[in-house]
Formats: C-alpha cells, sequence, structure tokens
C-alpha cells in the first residue's frame, strides 16, 4: 500500500518537473523524485541502496544547478507541434501496452525464485567472514564487477577532463 | 556571481568550519564498517567528496585551490585505483592465502574486504571531487571573458 | 503487477521528455527519470513479502530474506549513473560556450 502510494508521488513529480518551463524549479523536482526513490527503497528493504542513492543524488543536483544557474531558457514550440505530441502518445500508449503483455510472465510480487542467492546467503557468511551479504557479493564473490565499475568511473573523469580543457592555447599565438 | 571570488556570508562560513569535519569522519566511518553495517566503498566515497565540495562552496575556489589543486587530487585517484588494480591481479595469479578471513562480526575480520573499500572510496571520492573542480574552473574562466 | 505498471509509467514519462524537448537541459533530466525507473523495477523483482534486510546479525537465524543479487547489481549502476550525468552536464556547458544557446534545432543549421 505504501508503495503504491511512493510511485504515485514520483510520477506527478516527474511530470511536474518534465514540463515545468523555469529550469531550476524542474532540477529541484529532479531531486524530489530521488527523495521518493530513496524511500521506496528503504521500504524494499534495501538499506545500503538507500544510503547511495540519497548521497549521489546531492551531488547530481548539485551538478545540474552549477550548470544552469545563469542561463534561464524559456522553452520555445513552433513548427508541428500537434502531430508531434499526438504520434509520441500513440508510440508511448503502443508501448505500454505490448509491456502488459510481458509482464504478465514475471513471478507474482513477492515471490521471487532465487536460484542463485539461495547458495550466496547460506554459505555467504562463513566463507568471507562478512555480515553483510551484499558488500559481500560485490567485493568478494562478484569482485570483477567492481573492478569493471572503477574502470567506468576513470574513464568518465578522463572525459571531464578533456572536454573542459582550457582552449585558446593555439589561438594566443 | 559573486560566489566563487569571496566564498559566502559569515554565517555560512561558521557553520561550515564546525561541520565539514564532522563529514568527513562520517564517511571514514561507513566505508570502514562495509562489510559490517549498510554503507561500503561507493557511498562512503561520495560522502568525503562530498565534505571537499561542501568546503569549496562555501569558502571560494581560490582558498581552496591553494591546499589541494587539480594535479594532487588526481594523484589520490590514481593510488587508489592502483592498489585496486593490484588487490585484482593478486587473486588472478591465485597467491589469496595472505587474507583468510577469519572470524565474522568484527571489524578486522573479512580479508581483503576493508582493503577494496579503502582502494575504491578513495578513487571515487577524490575523482568526482576533480570533476567538480573542473566544471567549476570552465564556468570560472568563461564569465572572466 | 500493478506496481510494475506504475515503474514503466514512470519511464515514459523519461522517455517522452527525451523525445520531445529542445532544451538539453530538460533531455538530460529525462535521462535521469529513466534511470531511476530502471533501478527501482530491478530491485521490485527481487522482493520477498514478509522479507528481511540482507544483514546477519549475531546469534541469530534469518531464514527469509530478499534477494541479495540485484542490490549488488543496481550498487554500481547508480554510480555509473551519476558519472554519465557528469559528462552530460560538461558537454551541454561547451556546446552552449560554442553555440550560444541551448536550442537542439539551432545547434544544427549554424557552422561553427
Amino acid at each position: 500500500m505504501e508503495l503504491h502510494l511512493i510511485l504515485i508521488f514520483m510520477i506527478c513529480t516527474a511530470i511536474v518537473a518534465v514540463e515545468i518551463k523555469d529550469l531550476i524549479s524542474s532540477v529541484i523536482a529532479l531531486s524530489a523524485v530521488g527523495l521518493g526513490l530513496s524511500l521506496a527503497f528503504l521500504i524494499l528493504k534495501a538499506p545500503n541502496l538507500a544510503i547511495t542513492q540519497l548521497v549521489v543524488e546531492i551531488l547530481c543536483v548539485i551538478i545540474l544547478i552549477r550548470a544552469t544557474i545563469d542561463k534561464d531558457l524559456p522553452l520555445v514550440k513552433d513548427g508541428r507541434w500537434l502531430f508531434n505530441t499526438i504520434s509520441t502518445f500513440l508510440f508511448v500508449s503502443a508501448f505500454l501496452f505490448i509491456v502488459y503483455f510481458a509482464l504478465r510472465e514475471l513471478p507474482v510480487f513477492g515471490q521471487p525464485l532465487m536460484r542463485v542467492s539461495s547458495e550466496y546467503i547460506a554459505v555467504g557468511s562463513r566463507e568471507t567472514g562478512a555480515s553483510n551479504i551484499v558488500s559481500a557479493i560485490t567485493l568478494n564473490f562478484r569482485s570483477y564487477d567492481a573492478l569493471a565499475e572503477a574502470v567506468v568511473l576513470f574513464t568518465a573523469i578522463i572525459g571531464v577532463l578533456a572536454v573542459t580543457r582550457k582552449i585558446g592555447k593555439i589561438n594566443e599565438k | 556571481m559573486k560566489s566563487n571570488q569571496g566564498g559566502m556570508t559569515l554565517i555560512v562560513k561558521t557553520v561550515t568550519r564546525l561541520t565539514v569535519g564532522l563529514i568527513l569522519i562520517y564517511g571514514i566511518y561507513i566505508v570502514l564498517q562495509g562489510h559490517l553495517s549498510p554503507g561500503g566503498g561507493f557511498a562512503g566515497g561520495v560522502i568525503i567528496a562530498l565534505s571537499f565540495i561542501h568546503l569549496l562552496l562555501a569558502f571560494g575556489k581560490d582558498t581552496v585551490l591553494k591546499r589541494l589543486n587539480e594535479a594532487r587530487g588526481l594523484l589520490l585517484a590514481s593510488i587508489g585505483a592502483i592498489i585496486f588494480l593490484i588487490l585484482a591481479t593478486l587473486g588472478f595469479m591465485g597467491k589469496y592465502y595472505i587474507f583468510k578471513p577469519a572470524r565474522e562480526f568484527e571489524l578486522f575480520g573479512a580479508g581483503i574486504m576493508p582493503l577494496c573499500d579503502i582502494a575504491i572510496s578513495l578513487m571515487v571520492g577524490m575523482g568526482l571531487f576533480v570533476i567538480f573542480l573542473a566544471l567549476v574552473l570552465l564556468i570560472a574562466e568563461k564569465k572572466k571573458r | 503487477m500493478s506496481l510494475y505498471l506504475l515503474c514503466f509509467v514512470l519511464f515514459c514519462v523519461g522517455l517522452y521528455c527525451v523525445v520531445r524537448k529542445r532544451n538539453i537541459i530538460k533531455i538530460i533530466i529525462g535521462l535521469a527519470i529513466m534511470e531511476y525507473a530502471v533501478n527501482l523495477f530491478f530491485i521490485l523483482i527481487g522482493y520477498r513479502m514478509r522479507g528481511r534486510a540482507p544483514i546477519l546479525e549475531e546469534g541469530q537465524q534469518i531464514l527469509n530474506m530478499v534477494d541479495p543479487l540485484p542490490q549488488a547489481v543496481v550498487l554500481t549502476t547508480i554510480v555509473i549513473g551519476l558519472a554519465v550525468a557528469f559528462i552530460l552536464a560538461s558537454i551541454g556547458i561547451r556546446i552552449y560556450e560554442k553555440y550560444g544557446t541551448f536550442d537542439i534545432t539551432k545547434i544544427r543549421r549554424l557552422r561553427g
């Protein structure tokens, strides 16, 4: 019951974030969506993810506000607006219709098939010595996934440093 | 905007002096307790980056850049990445008998996992701080022209 | 079942924003909403009714736990999503410097 309420709150705030014309207000509405997601993680018994989502949300909002603080453009609408909107709505409703038939094949909500995870839960604490099973999976059973994620983060750092290099070194000659 | 040259008002600076050390210690606590309690290396690394960004936003970039510029931040992030790579390669070559998990429910009992957590938090924290510094310098330089 | 459908409605709100809007910052916001919806869907699949959080305690036998494997996967996905948002924001600032506007239809017509 609480999950339904939180999801409806997230959908309404997401619609506000998409449709509002002021850029800073839509970034703040995005942070409300992130807060609702962190509460949903807490209700779904995932405290690791709730902590991570909360702090990552703060950093994302700081970056977006810093990037748009003096560029408050209103949006423009021209051209074939009616045709574009109607075709987008048709596409989205066709997508949701097909998704409904796909979701009927999934197991019922609340009874997952845990074929691999039952092994991890049974031997996890004895073999790794950790009480937090999610940390044991991330850093011990599947630690090469963490290595790949470190590689992706490093590539992102190098990418940002390459994009924001000082231009004008050649022009100053 | 004046928030890059002089920092913010006096109230913000006083509160920052009191709380930024607590945020850093909280981040280190979450990293070290990663195998006993919810948390882990990634969340703790982001909290450490947030403490440095808090310092940068409250005091202006000139005061902070004297102590911790881009080169030192990148050096710390690279050290973290190299430590993690060495630990992963040790496991690949089969020399894991150095780190044997001994006891449960204790701080130093989980073998290699606290070392991995520290390396990951160093890399994530300093990497995100360096990205934020690069974006701040880009916006400041654009306003000067 | 209705929870899965609501999660996909959130995904479609983000998809509509990416397809229809012209401002680059709005496109970044739409991508962030789509990423939140996908992470929530992963965790919804692995939930067990009246389960417990996957953390053991001393001297207790825990019989029913929620699925810890999707949580381990989503943990890295959240941080990667943050890195992607960083790169998109920096590219957006560079585009504003070069073309003077955030409008994606005008960027194609100007020749730098």
